[in-house]
Order: structure tokens, then C-alpha cells, then sequence
């Protein structure tokens, strides 16, 4: 190098576009790196964002209230009987003691917003609690009382105390602070958000309707993808003969994979409703619907898991005179097997995050019963998010993303067992 | 999944066409629709007896009029460079070549005087009486028992687990298998060694009581030492059985056979008893292949 | 009889008909000594018997099932008094309803008519003893085909060979779920878009402009006609889905080109399944993440700057469309980056080419074909994409290709127009299912065009 007249023209051009060449390729993979980052920074914000507006959900704010159990209001006779005490009303019982603690209250408007410090369920707790221990009555008792969802995102901090001074609700917020000061208010684990279906009420809203049905759907959806997957599956990647008829099968499975979900929506809602007459809202409408849909998936995954069966087993089970139905049966689908659960998973996964479909076959309306079966009217757990994210109120901001958690925990796990299980069982022949 | 065996028994097969790339030119050298076998093509009492066999995969014409008998309680040996079509013609002794789409078969083939090709032969009835060991060691992917079981137990030969047991026990005996692996029958068959393996497929072939027992080249994959033991075997076995052997080596053919086939681009060129084949070889190509010329 | 009682009643014959199938298999031979003189094995025997007790009777109760409340509504219709039946079709409807709801004892929208009650105790007794026949029907189709197999077994049957081509038959018809799929798809959107046309011209819907699909309930109201222009709809969809590949292509071919050429095994390994969590997630809470978070920063992002931006602009959407769509971009072309033969890098490294001029000048124009199929996948995908839009985009069909105003799309208006209480013949409901058709065609074209576009790469590399 030193010696110029070895090095050619050529190569000092080289060298001196070098440092320009290079400080391009450190910008490209700055871009590379980026892009990636970028796309990392999507997935923190997204779980931040939701983990972040979800966690206080899984606690409630509960108000401690001296409750005087009138034998007057609630059994008269005197009898205990359960009928008798189903029958009376106990808001007055519950309302009485936030009256005698706030005796400066007057005034309807601002009586009943004092009442709105409770939820509208407190009556019906107590009266449960009386169910199952009639002997509390007559006697005065300390009771935690489910609160009313705006006094619970005051306690959480969730709507800022100023907005609140300035608007009709300003009282409120003095009283929760005497409360606070009291001791009477506590945030506690939120047991009903499992435990109850909808409800218009956010603090009495729960996910179990919602949970229930995905469950029924889903099973549906597996005992029906699964076996008609896997017999598929086998015929294509074992009997199916070379010709016109099973490509157009393997074209149609292809194409079926990336139809957009909600047309497969607007084929459960003509055939399934309108001409087989199912019931609407039912899962078992919503089980088909997702069971075409996830089809593809296993298909294909079932049909790679059979082809990565060595060709030698299907020999040796041959050579001893095994039929070709005895050769799958006995030694190439149990082999398959754990590749097609696999895959199974995968599409279960995807069937429990799925939305469009189910809104158009009814699943959207407000159920408040937890379904018992799958002909029961329910909706599913996605769809619950998407009901909760349109209501207005701040409380349900909350409940969606705590739904939301719910939901990516399902998936999560899924996901890991599918993982696991193609791990345990993945084979190098 | 792992992908590295994914060659299908059909392209493994129908790859065995005519090879071009050799240089020698007898390999060129087509024998013509009309080429005679040289040699004694019948035997008395053959176990199995072929009449003017042809394959066809697709367009390619794999086995060009093949007619050859298989002598009971014999070892015949077809040899042939790779690609001669010799494991073609072995396949269609049980149908084998069933499995892949595009083969056709023409010709006759005849078990005990019943053409196996007939439509009223069912084909897993068939490959009961004649079984098969293969190029690489199969076992199924569970335990030694249950490898040898599973024949008996589809074909129904074992009344109650005893039967079984006791054919277990026979088969592997027979396959000189049994000191080996006595104490561990409930151990994965996959856990075994290449030749273990080999022998233990022998084993289940056998244990369905097979009249005639085909082996695609069964030593190929393995050592010397366990190539020695599978000859021997071999040679133990001829007693029950009537053995059709593919092999590439000459010297294993020498070894275990009675009779040998030569075959060539699909034509059986010239068959005769092993020692007049490998001393004194009437055919040319016979001879160049024999003295190895090629290969 | 109930359902569930069929079913164990059905389950206990097959398994009484494997027992005797078996066991006559084996008497026919003389015992278990002579089973090799059966042709098959004596279960398959058993198991003939049972497939020809349950397939039958399971077919005749799933048709039964089917016909069974369409034949009874008729029947019920044929014994209301004349003038109920003379009603039109949606009002006989809600009659029908009202006595269904009658008859499991629910409530009924008005206080029901004398003639009703009694329809709805002739519909609860027609139930009754329809239900009784089906169970009696069924569990008799089940016992004949029992007997019918049973009585057919001999020695030399052979039932295994019979009990696989059933099995077989079973396998195909599974196979053919598929194309009954799509033709499921093509029939239900087709044969109510021809409906639709019938009330729409199809050239009005294809090219009108407008899009406000309100019928008026009286005939003198004010926009009484309604507009069905898809128009709107089709710019906004393309609009929004234009905006998602332009945030995903990038993001996602460059994330694939640096874990593909330059990251180590070690943030590969974690990198990308991190990426692909963002696939994993459901569509619905990319819609609450759009709503909730992205479209208020962006409003407030634009008006800080002094922008006008709608709380449901195309941007929101397609925004976060396109975070959704990136693992699907890197994965596809990861896919095609990693067909590249290694000759051609040799090539470019031997010449003496950095290796981001190896990648841009030769992997990547080499892959170019491929990566155009896959983002046309990707296209396709997020045209079709329907719950982030439903949540984060607008209801009103704007014809604007301004990003900042609120766009309504294809799949915003069949959800729409479909979800809530419907007359089934309004063209209100039947233009969804147009739109639904004009989707179907147009990610299908897409599908066809991007998955011809790959396979032809794949073939150029193999």
C-alpha cells in the first residue's frame, strides 16, 4: 500500500468511497435495529397501556355502614321464614344508616345522592346475608357494603378529584373523605368480577357470563374442528389421489384460511340462523361459525405433522402385512398426533380472540345470566370487551382492560402448552 | 418437525430408472423389447414364479419383462448396479409398489400358483405371506415386545397373551435377537443398536410366519461385524423360509445365496446358480459387472 | 325424548352391537381357537355392527332435527283462525314467536288471545309427541341397521376391509367441509345480494357516491330513498388500509432483514417471538388500544400543532391496523430472504459489496416478487380487518382521503347494518350482505393473485 505505484487507479476510487459506503451500511442497520425496537416498544405500550388501565379492576372499593336490621321492615310476623324475608325490601335498611351519618343531607336531590354512594346491589347483599343467618336480626351490624362505581374510581384515583368539585357531584367527594377518614372504606379483592354476568351497573358487571360462554363455544368448536381436521387431513396427505378434485380441495382450504372473518359472520347468520332456524346468540351458532373458520388451521397443521412422519414407519407397519387404514391408525397418527393437538391449540387460540363473526349471529346481545349450556343465549369474552369499551362510563375503561387481561391469560396459556407440547414431542428422525 | 427424511417411497423408487451418467458405455448399451434371460429361469417348485413382469412409473419403463421363479427354502440374490431395477421387481413380489400412485404392473406373478396381482387377492393378506425388510432399520417407535407383537396381533395369530408371548420369544430366537434383549423387551426398539435394530425387524417380519421374506439390501446401513451376524442369519433362516435378497454387494451375495440374479436397466440379464454366476458368467454384462468393470 | 337420553340409549346399543358382532364373528368359526379362519379380526366385526348402528341413526336425527320446527310452524299456522293466517309474513312471525314463547312458558310481547293460547298448547302437545317419534324413529333406525350388519356377518366377510371404506367415506366427506364451506360463503352473500339488486341497481351501488343506508319507516319522510353508494366505503377501507402498510411494510420488511442478516442467534431467539405475540393478539384489543389510547394522542398531537383531527380519524385506525399486520409482513418476508440462495450473496460478497448492498442491491430485488405477494396478503388482511375499525373508526361515510377526518369502511358498515334488531328483507340488511360479497371478491382476487405471486417465486428458487 504504501508503494503507490502497485496500487491501480481502481483501487483508490475504492478506498476513497469506502468511509461513504460504510457510514451507509451503519445507517442501514441502524434502520434495521430500529424498525425492530420499534416494533418491541408496540408490544411494551400495548401491554403497559392495558395492564396499566386494568389492574385496579381486580380490586372494589367496599363501605363499612352500621346496618340496623329492622325485624319491623324485614319479618313483621316474626316467622324467619326465608320466603318472608325474601319478599321485603331492604333499601330502606341500607339507606338509613348513610342518613343518620350524614344528618346534614337534605333536600331529594341531595338525598339521592347520597344514596348513590352505594351500589344498587348493597340491598340485595344484605338481604342475602340475612338468608344465611336469620338470627342477625334485630340487631345492629357492621357490614361491607359493595360502593357505587363512581365512588370507586374516586377512591382509585381514576377521575381527578377537581373535575369532580366542579360538576353536580361535588358533595360527593366530601363525603367520601369523612368516609376515608372513618376507615370505612376499603379496596378489596374484586371476587364479583369473576363470579358475575353483565350487568349496566360496572361495580355489579363480572365476566363469568362471558367466560362461560367463550367455554361453550369453544367446546363446540373443538369437538367439531378437531375430528373433521384430522380425518381431513388424513385423506388429503394419505388417500387423496393426484387429480382435479382434491387440489380444488387444497385450493379451497388455502383460500378459506384468508376469507375475512366477518364474511364467515354473514355465513353463520344466512345459513345457520336464517335457514337451519338455530337459536340466535347461542353458542353452539357461534361453535360452527368458529369451527369453519379454525378447519383451515388444523388442516394444515395436521397435514405437516403427517408428512413429517418417516416414510420407513409406513413401510415396516406395510411389510408386515398391516392394511393401509391399520398403518395410520396404529403407527402414523399417533405419531402425528401431538403436531396435530398442536396445531389444534393454535386454531382454539385464534377462535377465542375472535370478534367479528360472533357479533353478526347475535352474540352481542346484554345477557345477564351465566349460560348453562350451549344453547343458552351468551356472548363471549371478546365481545364482552367490545361492549364494555362502548359504554361510557369510567368505571368500565377498567373492566375492559381487566377483561382484556383475562382474555390474553387464556391465550398466553394456550400458546405455552401448544409450545410445550411440541417441544416434549418434537421428534428428529 | 424435522424435514431431513422426507424422500417418499414412491421418488425413492421411481429414481431407480435408467441411469445415463455413467461413462461406461455397456451401461448405454440398450438390450432391446425382445432380450431372452440367460439361464434357468424355472426352478421345481418354486415358492414364487414370475412371468414377463413389467413396471412402469408414469412414462418410465422400470422392469422390461421380467420372468423369474424364487425356489422354496432358497436365498436368491439380485444384484445389479444401482438403478437396474432390481428393488422395483423385489417390491412387486408383495405389492409394495401398491403405495405409489403412478406404478403399474404388468405381467404375471404367482404365489403358491395364485396370481397375486388378482382382484380377488387382498393385498394385506398377501403381505402377511410375504413379508419385507427394509433398506434402513424400521422399528416403530414403541418397545421391543410390541414391535414383534403388533403383526400377530393384526392378523389375529395369537388367541391370549401367552400364544403371544411364546411367539415373541420364537421370533426373536430365531433372529439370534433373544440373549440380547430378553431382560429389556419393554424398552423402546429405537433404543437399540443398527444391527440390533435390523434384526429386530427381521424378528417382526418372521413373527407373522411369512412363507417368503424380502429384504431390500438389509446390511446396507450397518457395520461389518453386524453385516456378519444378519448373513448368518440369513443363511439360519433359508430352513423356514424362501429369502429374496437385494443386495449391492457381491460378496454378500456370494455369501448367502443359492441362486443369483443379475439384472440390468430393468432386464434380468442372466440368472443361474450362485457359483456358476461368480466363476463363470455367460453374459457380457454378467461378466463386466462381476469383474467390476462397473458398477 | 330428550336429546341426551337418545344419545346414551344409542351409545349403550353400539356397544351391545361390538359385543355381539364380535362374538357372533367368533361362534361362526367355532370359537377363539379358529380365528384365523375369519378373514378379518373378530373387532372389526363389532365394529362393522356399530358403524351401521350409529351413522344411520345419527344422520335421520340431525335431518330430523332440521325439519322438525319448520314442519311444526306450519302445522300450528294451518289451525289459527283464518284471519291470522291471512297476516303478512313478519307479523305471522311474531304470532309464531309469541306462541313459542308461550308454550316453554315465557313471557309474550302482548297479552296473548284466546286462539293463540290454544295454538300454543296444540304446539306443545305436537312438540311432545314429535319429539317422542323422533327418539322412537332414531333408536329404531339404530336397531335395524344393528341387525341388518349383524345378520350379514360370516367368516368370510370381510369386515375390515368394509369397516375402512366406511371410515374412508367418513374421511372425504370430512374433506369436503371445505369446499361446502366456500360454497356456503359464495350462495348465503350471492343470494342475498341478488335480492339487494333487485331493490338496487348494482351500477348504483358500484359507482354511487353516497352511502346512507336509511329507509324510512313512513313513506313521506325527508331521505326517504336511502343511498347505497359503496363508494365511501371502499375509499375509506383502501384509505385505512393504505395507511397500515405504510406503518407495517417498513417496520416489518427492515425487522425481518435485521433478524435475518445481521442480529446474533441469541436476540433472534427472543426478538422474534416478541414480535409475534403482536399476531397473536385479538383484533378486538387492538380496536380498545385504538380508541383508548391512540386516537386521543393523536388528537392532541394534531392540535397541538394546530390540527383539526377527528377523534376517529383513518389515522388512529390505521395506525394501529398496521402494528397488527407487522409480524405478518416479517414473517412472510423472512420467509422469501431466507429462499435467496446463498450463491447469489457469495456472489455479491465476493465482488466485495458491503453486506447492506448485498441485501438492498441484490437479496432484496431478488426477493422483490415475494415480498410484493406478501404484502399483498397483508392488503388483503387489512381490508378485511374488521374490529379495530368498528371501534376506532367512524360510522359516516366521508368520501375524503384526508387521514385526518373519520372514514367509515366496508366491514364498519356490514357490522353496523347487521348488528341490532333487522327485518330480514329490508335493503338495509340485504346491502350488507352485498358489501359482504364486494369484500369476499375483493380479498379473494387478492389471495389468488398474492398466493400465485409466491408460489411462482418459491418454484424460481427450488
Amino acid at each position: 500500500m504504501s508503494d503507490s505505484k502497485t496500487v491501480s487507479p481502481s483501487f483508490e476510487k475504492v478506498q476513497a468511497s469506502l468511509a461513504k459506503r460504510y457510514a451507509r451500511e451503519r445507517r442501514f442497520r441502524a434502520m434495521g435495529l430500529g424498525a425492530i425496537l420499534l416494533g418491541l416498544s408496540f408490544v411494551a405500550i400495548l401491554f403497559i397501556t392495558i395492564i396499566g388501565n386494568g389492574y385496579t379492576a381486580f380490586e372494589q372499593t367496599y363501605l363499612k355502614l352500621p346496618i340496623y336490621l329492622d325485624p319491623q321492615v324485614i319479618d313483621p310476623e316474626g316467622t324467619r321464614d326465608p320466603e318472608v324475608i325474601r319478599q321485603a325490601s331492604f333499601r330502606n335498611v341500607v339507606r338509613q344508616p348513610l342518613r343518620e351519618m350524614f344528618p346534614e343531607v337534605k333536600g331529594r336531590r341531595d338525598k339521592r345522592l347520597l344514596y348513590k354512594l352505594l351500589s344498587g346491589d348493597a340491598p340485595h347483599e344484605v338481604k342475602e346475608r340475612v338468608l344465611d343467618d336469620p338470627s342477625l336480626i334485630g340487631k345492629k351490624v357492621e357490614l361491607w357494603l359493595l360502593a357505587d362505581d363512581e365512588v370507586d374510581m374516586l377512591v382509585k384515583g381514576h377521575i381527578p378529584r377537581d373535575t369532580l368539585l366542579e360538576g353536580s357531584k361535588a358533595k360527593l367527594v366530601g363525603w367520601v373523605d369523612k368516609l376515608q377518614a372513618e376507615g370505612r372504606i376499603e379496596k378489596r379483592f374484586n371476587a364479583l368480577f369473576f363470579t358475575r354476568g353483565d350487568s349496566r351497573e360496572p361495580e355489579q358487571a363480572g365476566i363469568a357470563g362471558a367466560v362461560a360462554g367463550s367455554f361453550y363455544t369453544l367446546l363446540v368448536t373443538l369437538l367439531l374442528s378437531f375430528p373433521i381436521g384430522v380425518a381431513a387431513a388424513i385423506y388429503l396427505e394419505e388417500f387423496a389421489p393426484k387429480n382435479r378434485f382434491t387440489d380444488l380441495i387444497e385450493v379451497n382450504i388455502n383460500n378459506l384460511a384468508a376469507v375475512p372473518s366477518i364474511v364467515f359472520g354473514l355465513l353463520g347468520l344466512a345459513v345457520f340462523i336464517n335457514w337451519f332456524g338455530l337459536p340466535r346468540s347461542a353458542p353452539l351458532v357461534g361453535g360452527l361459525v368458529l369451527t369453519l373458520m379454525t378447519l383451515p388451521t388444523i388442516i394444515i397443521a395436521g397435514r405437516a405433522a403427517l408428512k413429517s412422519v418417516p416414510p420407513s414407519i409406513r413401510e415396516a407397519a406395510l411389510g408386515v402385512g398391516a392394511s393401509h387404514m391399520q398403518t395410520i391408525t396404529h403407527h402414523v397418527l399417533p405419531l402425528a398426533l401431538p403436531g396435530m393437538l398442536t396445531g389444534a391449540i393454535i386454531g382454539m387460540a385464534q377462535a377465542l380472540g375472535e370478534t367479528a363473526p360472533l357479533l353478526m349471529i347475535g352474540m352481542v346481545a346484554f345477557i345477564v345470566d351465566v349460560p348453562q349450556g350451549p344453547l343458552d343465549p351468551a356472548t363471549v369474552l371478546p365481545v364482552q370487551i367490545y361492549l364494555w369499551a362502548d359504554s361510557p362510563e369510567r368505571a368500565f375503561v377498567e373492566r375492559t382492560s381487566a377483561a382484556i387481561m383475562v382474555l390474553l391469560a387464556f391465550l398466553i396459556a394456550m400458546n405455552a402448552v401448544a409450545i410445550i407440547l411440541r417441544r416434549r414431542f418434537e421428534r428428529r428422525w | 418437525m424435522s424435514l431431513i427424511e422426507t424422500t417418499m417411497v414412491g421418488e425413492e423408487t421411481a429414481g431407480e430408472t435408467p441411469a445415463v451418467s455413467r461413462p461406461e458405455q455397456a451401461m448405454q448399451e440398450d438390450l432391446g423389447a425382445d432380450f431372452q434371460t440367460v439361464g434357468e429361469i424355472r426352478v421345481d417348485n418354486p415358492a414364487i414364479s414370475t412371468t414377463g413382469v413389467q413396471v412402469y412409473y408414469g412414462d418410465k419403463h422400470a422392469i422390461r419383462n421380467v420372468s423369474l421363479d424364487i425356489g422354496r427354502n432358497q436365498v436368491v440374490a439380485m444384484i445389479g448396479p444401482s438403478g437396474c431395477g432390481k428393488s422395483t421387481y423385489l417390491r412387486c413380489l408383495n405389492r409394495m409398489n401398491d403405495t405409489i400412485e403412478s406404478c403399474r404392473v404388468e405381467g404375471e406373478i404367482l404365489l403358491d400358483g395364485e396370481n397375486i396381482y388378482d382382484k380377488a387377492i387382498d393385498v394385506v393378506a398377501l403381505r402377511a405371506r410375504v413379508g419385507m425388510v427394509f433398506q434402513k432399520p424400521n422399528p416403530f417407535p414403541k418397545s421391543i415386545y410390541d414391535n414383534i407383537a403388533y403383526g400377530p396381533r393384526i392378523h389375529g395369530l395369537a388367541a391370549n397373551r401367552t400364544e403371544l408371548d411364546e411367539v415373541v420369544e420364537r421370533s426373536l430366537k430365531r433372529a439370534g435377537l433373544w440373549e440380547e434383549v430378553k431382560d429389556r423387551l419393554d424398552a423402546p426398539g429405537t433404543g437399540l443398536s443398527g444391527g440390533q435394530q435390523q434384526r429386530l425387524c427381521i424378528a417382526r417380519a418372521i413373527a407373522v410366519e411369512p412363507e417368503v421374506v424380502l429384504m431390500d439390501e438389509p446390511a446396507s446401513a450397518l457395520d461389518p461385524i453386524a453385516t456378519a451376524r444378519i448373513e448368518e442369519l440369513i443363511d439360519e433362516l433359508r430352513e423356514n423360509y424362501t429369502i429374496a435378497i437385494v443386495t449391492h454387494s457381491m460378496q454378500q451375495a456370494a455369501r448367502v445365496s443359492q441362486r443369483t440374479a443379475y439384472f440390468h436397466m430393468g432386464h434380468l440379464v442372466e440368472v443361474g446358480e450362485t457359483t456358476q454366476i461368480f466363476t463363470n458368467p455367460r453374459h457380457k454384462l454378467t461378466e463386466d459387472y462381476i469383474t467390476g468393470r462397473f458398477g | 325424548m330428550q336429546n341426551s337420553l337418545i344419545l346414551i340409549v344409542l351409545l349403550l346399543l353400539t356397544a351391545l352391537g361390538y359385543h355381539f358382532g364380535r362374538r357372533r364373528a367368533l361362534h361362526s368359526v367355532g370359537g377363539a381357537q379358529a380365528i384365523r379362519r375369519l378373514h378379518s379380526l373378530p373387532s372389526y366385526y363389532g365394529l362393522y355392527v356399530v358403524l351401521w348402528a350409529i351413522i344411520p341413526a345419527l344422520l335421520v336425527m340431525l335431518l330430523w332435527g332440521l325439519v322438525q320446527d319448520t314442519v311444526l310452524n306450519e302445522l300450528i299456522i294451518s289451525t289459527l283462525p283464518t284471519e291470522m293466517q291471512s297476516l303478512p309474513p313478519e307479523r305471522l312471525g311474531l304470532v309464531v314467536n309469541d306462541i313459542h314463547n308461550l308454550a316453554i312458558g315465557n313471557i309474550t310481547s302482548e297479552t296473548p288471545s284466546p286462539a293463540i293460547e290454544a295454538a300454543a298448547a296444540h304446539l306443545r302437545s305436537l312438540q311432545a309427541t314429535a319429539d317422542l317419534a323422533r327418539g322412537l324413529v332414531v333408536l329404531a333406525i339404530a336397531l335395524a341397521g344393528a341387525l341388518f350388519a349383524w345378520r350379514a356377518i360370516a367368516p368370510a366377510m370381510r369386515a375390515r376391509n368394509r369397516v375402512e371404506s366406511i371410515l374412508k367415506g367418513l374421511m372425504v366427506a370430512s374433506a369436503m367441509v371445505a369446499i361446502l364451506t366456500t360454497i356456503g360463503i359464495v350462495l348465503s352473500v350471492l343470494f342475498e345480494s341478488l335480492r339487494f339488486f333487485q331493490k338496487v341497481p348494482v351500477t348504483d351501488f358500484l359507482f354511487g357516491l353516497q352511502w346512507s343506508p336509511q329507509i324510512a319507516i313512513r313513506s313521506d319522510q325527508v331521505g326517504a330513498s336511502g343511498a347505497f353508494g359503496a363508494i365511501p366505503l371502499l375509499v375509506g377501507t383502501l384509505l385505512i388500509s393504505f395507511i397500515a402498510l405504510v406503518v407495517a411494510v417498513p417496520i416489518g420488511l427492515m425487522s425481518a432483514i435485521y433478524l435475518a442478516e445481521y442480529a446474533g442467534p441469541r436476540l433472534r431467539a427472543w426478538a422474534k417471538p416478541v414480535l409475534e405475540v403482536l399476531a397473536g393478539i385479538p383484533t378486538v384489543v387492538y380496536g380498545f388500544f385504538a380508541a383508548l389510547t391512540v386516537a386521543p394522542f393523536i388528537r392532541e398531537m394534531g392540535e397541538s400543532v394546530g390540527l383539526d383531527v377527528s377523534s376517529e380519524s383513518a389515522l388512529a385506525a390505521g395506525l394501529v391496523m398496521g402494528i397488527m399486520i407487522i409480524p405478518f409482513v416479517s414473517s412472510l418476508s423472512d420467509d422469501v430472504i431466507n429462499a435467496v440462495p446463498q450463491s447469489l450473496r457469495d456472489a455479491a460478497y465476493g465482488l466485495g459489496a458491503t453486506q447492506s448492498e448485498t441485501i438492498r442491491q441484490v437479496i432484496l430485488p431478488a426477493a422483490l416478487p415475494g415480498i410484493m405477494g406478501g404484502v399483498l396478503l397483508a392488503a388483503s388482511r387489512a381490508i378485511g380487518e374488521t374490529m379495530i375499525v368498528v371501534m376506532a373508526a367512524g360510522l359516516s361515510a366521508n368520501l375524503t382521503v384526508n387521514p385526518l377526518e373519520a372514514v367509515t369502511t366496508v366491514t364498519v358498515q356490514i357490522v353496523t347494518l347487521l348488528v341490532g334488531d333487522q327485518e330480514f328483507d329490508s335493503a338495509k340488511t340485504l346491502a350488507a350482505f352485498a358489501l359482504g360479497l364486494l369484500l369476499f371478491l375483493i380479498t379473494l382476487s387478492l389471495n389468488i393473485v398474492a398466493l400465485r405471486i409466491v408460489r411462482r417465486y418459491r418454484e424460481q428458487y427450488d
